[in-house]
């Protein structure tokens, strides 16, 4: 076989990238154009509410220049977990980009949209069957009322959607919540490249130029995948790979450097070697994947924590700042004291008070060593967690004031005791979710929770379909 | 000498929305070999300055980026109302401190 060139646009569409860049890696003849979109990295905001990671202009950017590129090259562009959390309604914001791409363009383009969110149904039917469990360490089996309360779940589906809507004719594949590794491996594996080198040569360019020297998270990255090995090329010529360069991509984000869990099995790369080709680009040898007993795919869901407010404001009194758990203690009774009478339909439990300070422990919290350390200002964030924005507001608004206003040992008779930076002080926040599993679902047919959705252009013969593909 | 002084590299990152994994990569061999044969970073130590289940934290050496990978449990899930750092991106402060031991019988170079 002749080896199989990827060309990663970006870390993260929307994040950008140099367009030589992506000419020069077109006029390497890559056989797809990929873009991851997601990550859950951003926390759960994204999947719950469906809110987009980077903004529609950015994402139009983006995909409108991979898209131009792709149709110069005349090979698919495949972008995955659009949007952030790959929701249908985010993919569905990516092909309407998509399509308006399109409209630019001399020939139509045939869109396909994958989507990957899974119903309260189907879980509950897979959990009493037994098909779904817990992923170590630490984790619960799944219960039934964390389904119910979950407002949207994903399965994170592998490669092989992405083969199937390639192999079908897909000058564009926009696809939900998918595993960064797969959206780069599928077109690999489909014309012959070695699972191993597939897989690793994903890891390694869904973080786009990260793995040059110097580093980017905005620019393209390739990869030549073939049988037993592949190489690494930067075609920013500003960049370069090095052996150490390329073997250090594989501790980010990743719990294990040596061990990558993908639903159809698990990457090895205990036993790589990294070679330099002398000219800025890198061979990677032994790259192993052993295939899983079961196909998983991984659950992702989130659950509405409530309606956040917050103010921020700073503290320049090292008295206050001295006695500060003990003082916001006092402050915490009386706020919930008269919360009982603003809002007497409200339980204790109902809302949450939370601060946090900054200057002395709000990044580590109890892991900082230096908490006890003297500091002439603090910051602190002061927010309320209700069960709507209004009471939240509403909340905050006590919080905030008794917080102002509450006497301190040392400090005699009305005294104001925060700086605010702005006016207003208070900031509604909307919605807080939070992630609720930690669980794979099995799988009997890859393919059972990714539906396919075509845009555009009819089916076109232009590409024969399946060339190469795994039969299925 | 402290290890930010020694590292090239000491970062912190999610690993996926429940773990944290913090990196130190050494800038060669020998300030790799230097750090792993210290052996002031030990599971017992990152539990104690973590906070964190002995049982959960893993050492993971990798040579070939001259790198130390720890990865330990998320206290909370990414992003929930009470976590304090949404992408685990400041979480090799208690790293970065650390005081090597003197190197008996090292040699300048």
């Amino acid at each position: 076989m002749n080896d199989v060139t990827v060309l990663a646009a970006s870390a993260i569409l929307g994040y950008g990238f140099d367009e030589s860049s992506l000419a020069r890696g077109i006029d390497r003849a890559p056989a797809v154009i990929v873009c991851d979109a997601g990550s859950t990295d951003q926390g759960p905001c994204d999947l719950g509410s469906g809110s987009l990671h980077m903004s529609v202009e950015a994402y139009r950017r983006d995909l409108s220049l991979m898209i131009e590129a792709g149709r110069r090259a005349g090979v698919p562009v495949v972008v995955g977990t659009a949007g952030g959390a790959g929701i249908d309604a985010q993919v569905d914001t990516l092909v309407q980009i998509a399509l308006a791409a399109a409209d630019g363009l001399s020939a139509p383009l045939r869109i396909a949209g994958i989507y990957s969110e899974v119903s309260q149904e189907w879980l509950l039917d897979r959990l009493a069957r037994g098909r779904i469990r817990p992923l170590p360490p630490g984790s619960e089996p799944l219960a039934p009322e964390v389904i119910e309360r979950t407002v949207r779940t994903v399965a994170m589906m592998g490669a092989e959607p992405i083969e199937r809507a390639v192999a079908e004719g897909a000058d564009v594949v926009i696809a939900g919540r998918t595993s960064d590794t797969a959206l780069f491996a599928a077109v690999p594996r489909m014309r012959g490249a070695g699972e191993g080198p597939a897989w690793h040569a994903g890891k390694i360019l869904e973080c786009g130029a990260a793995a040059a020297v110097p580093a980017s998270a905005g620019d393209a990255m390739m990869a030549h995948v073939g049988e037993t090995s592949f190489v690494l090329e930067a075609p920013n010529e500003a960049r370069h790979c090095t052996p150490v360069s390329v073997a250090a991509h594989a501790l980010y984000e990743n719990g294990d450097p040596y061990f990558l869990h993908e639903p159809g099995g698990t990457l090895d790369t205990s036993a790589c070697r990294y070679e330099s080709l002398g000219d800025g680009r890198v061979r990677v040898h032994g790259s192993t994947f052993r295939p899983a007993d079961r196909y998983t795919v991984r659950l992702e869901g989130a659950e509405l924590a409530g309606y956040r407010c917050f103010s921020l404001a700073g503290i320049r009194d090292a008295r206050l700042i001295g006695q500060l758990d003990d003082y916001m203690a006092r402050v915490e009774a009386i706020v919930r004291d008269k919360v009982d009478s603003v809002h007497p339909e409200l339980s204790r439990d109902d809302y949450d008070l939370d601060v946090r300070v900054y200057g002395r422990d709000a990044v580590l919290g109890p892991a900082e060593p230096f908490r006890e350390r003297e500091n002439h200002e603090v910051g602190l964030l002061l927010s309320a967690l209700a069960p709507d924005q209004a009471r939240a507001a509403s909340i905050l608004g006590v919080f905030r004031a008794m917080t102002v206003h509450t006497d301190f040992t040392g400090q005699a008779g009305l005294c104001s005791n925060l700086a605010f930076p702005f006016s207003p002080s208070d900031f509604s926040a909307g919605a807080a979710y939070r992630f609720n599993m930690r669980h794979v679902a099995e799988l009997d047919d890859p393919l059972e929770c990714a539906r396919i959705r075509w845009f555009g252009a009819e089916p076109a013969e232009r590409r024969p379909a399946g060339t190469g593909a795994r039969a299925r | 000498m402290k290890l930010y002084e020694l590292a090239k590299v000491v970062r912190s990152k999610n690993a996926g929305p429940y773990q944290i994994t913090l990196d130190v990569i050494f800038d060669n061999e020998q300030d790799f070999r230097t750090f792993t044969e210290s052996g002031v970073v030990d599971v017992a130590w990152v539990a104690e300055k973590y906070r964190v289940p002995e049982d959960e934290v893993r050492i993971i050496p990798y040579p070939p980026a001259h790198a130390v990978k720890i990865t330990i449990p998320r206290r909370t899930a990414c992003g929930s109302p009470d976590d304090m750092d949404v992408y685990g991106a400041q979480q090799h402060g208690p790293l970065l401190d650390l005081e090597l031991p003197e190197r008996s019988g090292a040699t300048a170079s």
